[in-house]
């Protein structure tokens, strides 16, 4: 049996439950660098996040399968006011909610795979300023991972140098 | 099976006008009350029987909500003398106000009980601060929120800002359009003595003032306060017994959400909230639509959560939120004021009673401003609205209240001025 994993990451404690089944296969696959979803066996839709049963048709048959970690930035906030202490240090910090290529427009017209997710470093490490001020809607990103714990890893957003990226993103007027 | 979104339009006109709210109270708007939220909610509820006439006796339900930072009905009502003969606390915030009237509704008519008291009694700035600061910033992350809060994604105003985001990049929304909804809100807290934050402030100031999370500048957000606040909703044959002119509910809707609620985001468009599945439902019931409003109380933990549920409630079109909120229709003297104490942004936080409160004081003609008191014992309203004036809205007849939990979940009432 999987015991509870205890973490710290940026002086948070994280914890996934024993019992938690589906968010353990979930960081596990993380922990590897690699993004598994989880897909319906009976409708063939992919959910996110971790769910345990699926968000269109209600089965609870699905089958973890990889997904490409691409997309765009459908919408973002820049945070420069940080709640949570250990993220002081970081400000501004970027929240991303990314439209993952995969599924896209799917089932209908305005659903996605929307990912969230910091900009991140290559390293996974939160991104600097001079990073951030690049980034807005219409970025092409690809994942990263951020280690955390045996087990235990946080896919995060960088810029996708070897994508074509849009002529001018979109960013909040004063920048 | 007729289709759920096949709205059948004899129905919800069953319990038009048959139910009001007949009381209101509050507590002083606040930053350190001194005092438990038990005490706090005590004396909103005594203040609300006092206010509709009635004793410990005729009140026989009560509901309260919170997110684990409050008191409880059995505390509440055992300090006031009253026998229950319904109650039930529930976890929850803005949005639960206008669903919870709606199920005393439902609770009176199924007969369990006679007269429902509503509270929300809250510490938000000396004890569980709203916006998220203090104990709950360090809580352990678990389970579903291992995708969120992990991300620095925690406060509402973080957790809210794509959608605020989003509706600038689709439709073009200024920063100074919408910071019109806090420059309104603040000439109407001015003539409020009631309110945390009275004094009027310009668009230079909200877009001056620091940036919290993009596009919340401080001056967005709401305020943190403590208060209790509380509203009694009975028949409209019992209300006929009351002291006050009774707020008749004409229709309510309560948690209507969107695909997703367990992560909004996943079923655009992003920049359209709760309200567009509410409006139809609302307006169905109510048998009024939006021209017929004359006041609007809609949601203000933020700028653009109000300006987002007026579009979405129909009182403009789709994408033109920020033109409403900044043409002067939403000021006192504008054609559809909205937020007349000052909303959250000004007066306080309650999680959306006060909203109510106000707008059955405004249905009543007795907004409790300046003006000065005849020898009937009522306010002799000027509708002046200048500073430290009149803040009565001259003859309004129809209110909607518009609260907001999330961009994902909403719920809604409208009310009529009775006789």
């Amino acid at each position: 049996m999987t015991e509870t994993i205890v973490a710290d990451y940026l002086g948070m404690t994280l914890q996934v439950d024993a019992l938690d089944n589906e968010n353990l296969a979930y960081f596990k696959h993380c922990a590897r660098h690699e993004f598994h979803l989880q897909k319906c066996d009976d409708c063939g839709l992919i959910r996110y996040p971790v769910g345990t049963a699926c968000a269109w048709c209600g089965s609870g048959n699905f089958t973890w399968t990889p997904v490409e970690g691409k997309g765009e930035v459908h919408s973002y906030t820049e945070v420069v006011h940080a709640i949570q202490p250990a993220f002081k240090p970081h400000v501004p910090y970027l929240l991303l909610v990314v439209d993952l290529d995969t599924q896209k427009g799917a089932p209908t017209e305005h659903e996605a795979l929307r990912v969230l997710g910091n900009l991140a470093t290559p390293d996974g490490i939160l991104a600097p300023p001079e990073m951030v001020a690049r980034v807005g809607i219409g970025s092409r990103v690809r994942m990263v991972f951020t280690d955390i714990a045996d087990g235990l890893a946080m896919p995060q957003w960088t810029i996708d140098e070897e994508a074509e990226q849009p002529g001018q993103v979109w960013r909040y007027p004063d920048d | 099976m007729a289709r759920i979104d096949q709205l059948d339009p004899e129905l919800g006109a069953s319990l038009r006008e048959k139910y009001a709210i007949v009381g209101v109270g509050e507590t002083e708007y606040v930053r350190g009350s001194g005092v438990t939220t038990r005490a706090m909610a005590t004396r909103a509820v005594r203040n609300a029987m006092a206010d509709a006439g009635l004793a410990p006796g005729e009140v026989d339900g009560m509901m309260s909500y919170s997110a684990m930072d409050s008191t409880l009905s059995t505390f509440v009502s055992a300090d006031l003398g009253i026998r229950l003969n319904f109650y039930m606390d529930v976890l929850g915030g803005g949005s639960s106000t206008e669903a919870m009237v709606g199920i005393a509704m439902g609770v009176i008519e199924a007969g369990m009980c006679e007269t429902v008291v509503i509270f929300r009694s809250m510490n938000g700035h000396s004890q569980t601060r709203v916006g998220g600061t203090g104990a709950r910033a360090v809580a352990p992350v678990v389970g579903e929120f291992l995708h969120q809060r992990s991300y620095g994604w925690q406060s509402p105003g973080q957790l809210f800002a794509p959608s605020f985001m989003r509706h600038m990049y689709d439709y073009g929304t200024r920063p100074e359009q919408v910071a019109m909804v806090k420059v309104a809100h603040s000439h109407h807290a001015s003539n409020n003595p009631k309110a945390l934050y009275n004094n009027r402030v310009t668009v230079d100031d909200v877009l001056g003032s620091r940036m919290i999370c993009k596009p919340l500048h401080l001056l967005d957000c709401c305020v943190e306060t403590d208060n209790a606040t509380a509203i009694i909703v009975t028949s409209a044959a019992r209300a006929k017994d009351c002291r006050q002119i009774p707020a008749l509910i004409r229709g309510v809707v309560g948690r209507v959400s969107k695909p997703r609620a367990d992560l909004h985001y996943e079923a655009g468009p992003i920049s359209t909230v709760a309200g567009h599945y509410a409006a139809p439902r609302l307006w169905r019931n109510a048998g009024v639509g939006p021209d017929d409003i004359d006041v609007t109380g809609s949601y203000d933990a933020f700028t653009f959560t109000t300006m987002l549920q007026l579009e979405d409630y129909g009182f403009c079109k789709k994408g033109e939120g920020g033109d409403y909120v900044s043409d002067g229709t939403t000021f006192l003297g504008g054609r559809r004021p909205n937020n007349t104490s000052g909303g959250h942004l000004c007066e306080g936080y309650t999680h959306g009673v006060a909203m109510v409160v106000e707008n059955v004081r405004q249905l009543r003609h007795e907004a409790d401003d300046s003006c000065p008191i005849g020898p009937d014992g009522k306010r002799q309203h000027t509708y002046d609205h200048s500073e430290g004036g009149c803040r009565q809205v001259k003859d309004v007849e129809v209110s909607a209240n518009l609260g907001w939990a999330t961009p994902g979940t909403g719920s809604a009432m409208v009310m009529r001025r009775g006789a």
